[in-house]
């Protein structure tokens, strides 16, 4: 026996609607258009003052507002987007399904700052994706043909926004997802935003990295041009190969499934995070153990802030191997 | 219609990695004043002037000045409160006859004018003294607007500076006082130190004769005030302090000194009383600085009327950034009153060490001075600077001192040093 989130009227696990305010209990999702701004509590100084333009009554720091800082929460999921300290807005954007007894689904999408509108790019790919999977759950469609039609729905979503007068900067994003189902996860990627599996300590299944980017850089160590310490230097190592939106053409997504013995983590991140912390060896190093999903997003968000915050920083979190029912 | 105060901030928000002085014009616009000004009730007036023995000599000066006084009672609207003090090394009370104020009619301005016509000219001279009984009468008004208009043609010399300082410490900010010298003999840092209390302005009547005018013109700005005893209040952030807060149009007047704690983080400077103009004020705040990509608000300027209600609110930021093309451009607004403020400052310098026999540095000074105006467009201080020294180059502010100088034309600089050319405007 749980409450209703909405009105805490108290349902049965297999209600799919409240009984008081009849809000559809199976399928939570975050908002289409991505979540609101966080309205923190309190200012990083502590205090709990923010006066109606959103700074800080005792230190005046401005507090995130709209895409600013995002952040979101469901059960067994959740997510921090935050524009980071360089860039003037945020371009990344997020999304994410709770399918009651089903499973979870995720997207991040990373907006292509020389695009124009890039912003509106990545929230219409994650909002079209996020429909195509959380769908695919309710339905039981096989998660590896949803997250390549999730795909071709951000890319037509992203493609839409285009100017036929302005097509070498149409707007543009990269995509990474991660589909949960009681089998495992599926991830499929456009581009060079990423997924990890974090194990827990001692897992069989250890801790890896599950997409491999879609950049020129890595394309050339693949080919053998580069080895990898060359094209982490290289200035192509952030030049897209592909990526969604009006002058990508026909996109399928890589796809990889994992199927581990046992619990741990899906992690889906843009370059804001990663850049920082490339390796699987860095993340499980610069992580808390035994935290929840929006605890560890917050950690490595605050990670990548504290070393500069470059670019923008988005982070999902989501347990797998749980068990049913969750 | 209720009056309204636009603020408008001009700033450069972007800092410097580190950087913490943020630095900001602040332009406060009151309008919707109501033509003609308030309601008679709401304003009173005094008239404080000198009848010391000096004022005889020539007599054509005390005769101005009871000229200048009647003029100003006959531009009194009816129905404002009104008194007339005669200061000596004392001061007196001369209408009405007690310590208190009079209703302006047909019938009272006649009474007032018969008796200053009387006026003889025979004592001391003690400012601090009128000031206060001005502040005593004044302070039995109910409305919000008080003013005073201050005549002098002296030195302070039955007093000591610092009872006169106690005595504006004590009454700064209750009413506002315009100060006028006559003549050549008085000094101008007294005056200015009286006016800056005071919140008024200072000039010079060379020739007494222009007296009347002045007066009458005074009088009519004070009744085109609508809102009186207005504060600037300023929030600054946890950490930072206020490097100084100046009126810089339009005329420099610092009030970093003036504040008054008003809640946490908050202080009060008093900006008077408030017609239908528009001031702009430099706001220095050094803050704490924080992070890259950072944005803060460094200061939140409000008018605030004497109840507390806040007439009108600006921000003040502070976001730092990498890009040194942000970073190191200089506001237009913020460089030009800078200029102005250091205008003021050489011109008093350099008339300072003029006076003391220092003719290298008053060279030094006053031609930055010219420099100064002539590229800011300062025609008026320009005009003014040419009849102290000799302009050979005013882009280099290349100059000699005159040999012979006006006492009337050196001190007219000195008075209206502190007058600003408005940034991109006219005048
Ligand atoms: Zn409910
Ligand atoms: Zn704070």
């Amino acid at each position: 026996m749980t409450n209703c989130p909405e009105c805490d009227e108290p349902v049965a696990a297999e209600d799919r609607f409240c009984e008081g305010c009849g809000r559809n209990l199976l399928v939570r999702t975050t908002p289409v258009g991505g979540p609101d701004g966080t309205a923190a509590a309190l200012c990083s100084c502590g205090s709990a003052e923010i006066d109606e333009d959103g700074f800080c009554e005792q230190c005046g720091r401005a507090q995130p507002v709209g895409r600013d800082r995002m952040e979101f929460v469901l059960p067994t999921v959740a997510g921090i987007s935050d524009r980071g300290r360089r860039r003037a807005r945020n371009e990344d954007s997020m999304a994410f399904g709770h399918v009651h007894g089903r499973g979870v689904a995720a997207i991040v999408c990373d907006g292509v700052a020389s695009s124009e509108r890039a912003d509106e790019a990545s929230q219409a790919a994650v909002d079209a994706a996020n429909t195509v999977l959380v769908d695919a759950l309710v339905e039981g469609t096989d998660p590896e043909r949803a997250t390549v039609l999730a795909v071709a729905a951000a890319n037509r979503a992203a493609g839409a926004l285009a100017r036929a007068e302005a097509p070498d900067v149409a707007p543009s994003c990269t995509y990474v997802s991660a589909m949960r189902t009681d089998d495992g996860a599926v991830v499929g990627w456009v581009g060079d935003s990423r997924a990890y599996w974090l194990a827990d300590v001692g897992n069989a299944t250890p801790s890896r990295r599950l997409t491999k980017d879609d950049t020129w850089a890595a394309q050339l160590v693949a080919d053998g041009v580069l080895t990898e310490a060359e094209a982490v230097n290289d200035r192509r190592s952030h030049v897209l190969s592909r990526w969604l939106g009006g002058d990508s053409g026909q996109v399928s997504p890589h796809v990889v499934t994992l199927r581990p013995e046992e619990t741990g983590l899906v992690l889906l991140c843009s370059d804001g995070l990663w850049n920082y912390l490339p390796e699987v060896e860095d993340l499980d190093a610069a992580r808390t153990r035994g935290t929840t999903p929006v605890e560890l997003a917050r950690e490595l968000t605050e990670h990548a802030l504290a070393a500069g915050g470059h670019d923008n920083i988005t982070v999902v979190v989501i347990e797998v191997g749980v068990g049913r029912g969750r | 219609m209720a009056a309204e105060f636009a603020v408008e901030v001009f700033q450069n928000e972007y800092l410097t990695d580190g950087a913490r002085e943020v630095d900001a014009i602040v332009t406060v616009a009151a309008s919707g004043i109501p033509a003609g000004g308030v309601a008679a009730e709401d304003v009173a007036q005094v008239l404080v002037v000198d009848c010391s023995g000096s004022m005889r000599y020539p007599p054509t000066k005390l005769a101005a000045a009871k000229h200048a006084t009647t003029t100003a009672i006959d531009a009194l609207r009816d129905g404002v409160s009104f008194a007339v003090v005669e200061g000596t090394e004392s001061a007196r009370m001369i209408y009405p006859t007690h310590r208190g104020l009079a209703v302006a009619s047909p019938r009272t301005k006649i009474e007032a004018k018969r008796v200053v016509r009387d006026l003889v000219a025979d004592g001391g001279t003690a400012m601090g003294r009128w000031l206060a009984l001005a502040d005593q009468v004044l302070a039995r008004h109910q409305g919000p607007l008080k003013h005073a208009i201050l005549l002098t043609d002296g030195q302070n010399q039955h007093e000591t500076p610092a009872q006169l300082s106690r005595t504006l410490a004590s009454i700064g900010g209750r009413f506002t006082c315009d100060c006028r010298g006559v003549g050549t003999d008085w000094q101008v840092g007294e005056l200015r130190k009286i006016a800056e209390a005071m919140l008024g302005t200072v000039d010079i009547v060379a020739d007494p004769l222009g007296l009347a005018e002045d007066f009458r013109a005074m009088t009519a700005t004070a009744m085109g005030k609508a809102v009186g005893g207005v504060s600037l209040r300023l929030w600054t952030p946890e950490g930072a302090s206020v490097r100084f807060l100046k009126q810089v149009s339009p005329t420099v007047l610092d009030l970093t000194g003036r504040r008054a704690e008003a809640g946490p983080r908050t202080g009060d400077y008093p900006t008077g009383a408030w017609g239908e103009e528009s001031r702009d004020y430099h706001l220095c705040v050094r803050v704490r600085p924080a992070g890259v990509g950072d944005r803060m608000l460094a200061g939140r300027v409000s008018l605030v009327a004497p109840g507390g209600g806040v007439l009108g609110q600006g921000r003040v930021l502070a976001v730092w950034t990498a890009d040194e093309e942000l970073s190191t451009r200089i506001n237009r607004e913020v460089a030009h009153y800078t200029g102005q403020a250091e205008l003021a400052e050489v011109i008093q310098d350099g008339l300072e060490a003029r006076k003391a026999g220092d003719v290298e540095t008053a060279t030094a000074k006053l031609g930055r001075a010219v420099a100064l105006a002539a590229s800011s467009g300062n025609t008026g201080t320009a005009e003014l600077l040419a009849k102290v020294v000799e302009v050979d180059d005013p882009v280099t502010g290349t100059v000699r001192l005159r040999p012979q100088v006006a006492d009337a034309d050196e001190m007219t600089l000195d008075t209206r040093s502190t007058v600003t050319k408005r940034v991109g405007k006219g005048g």
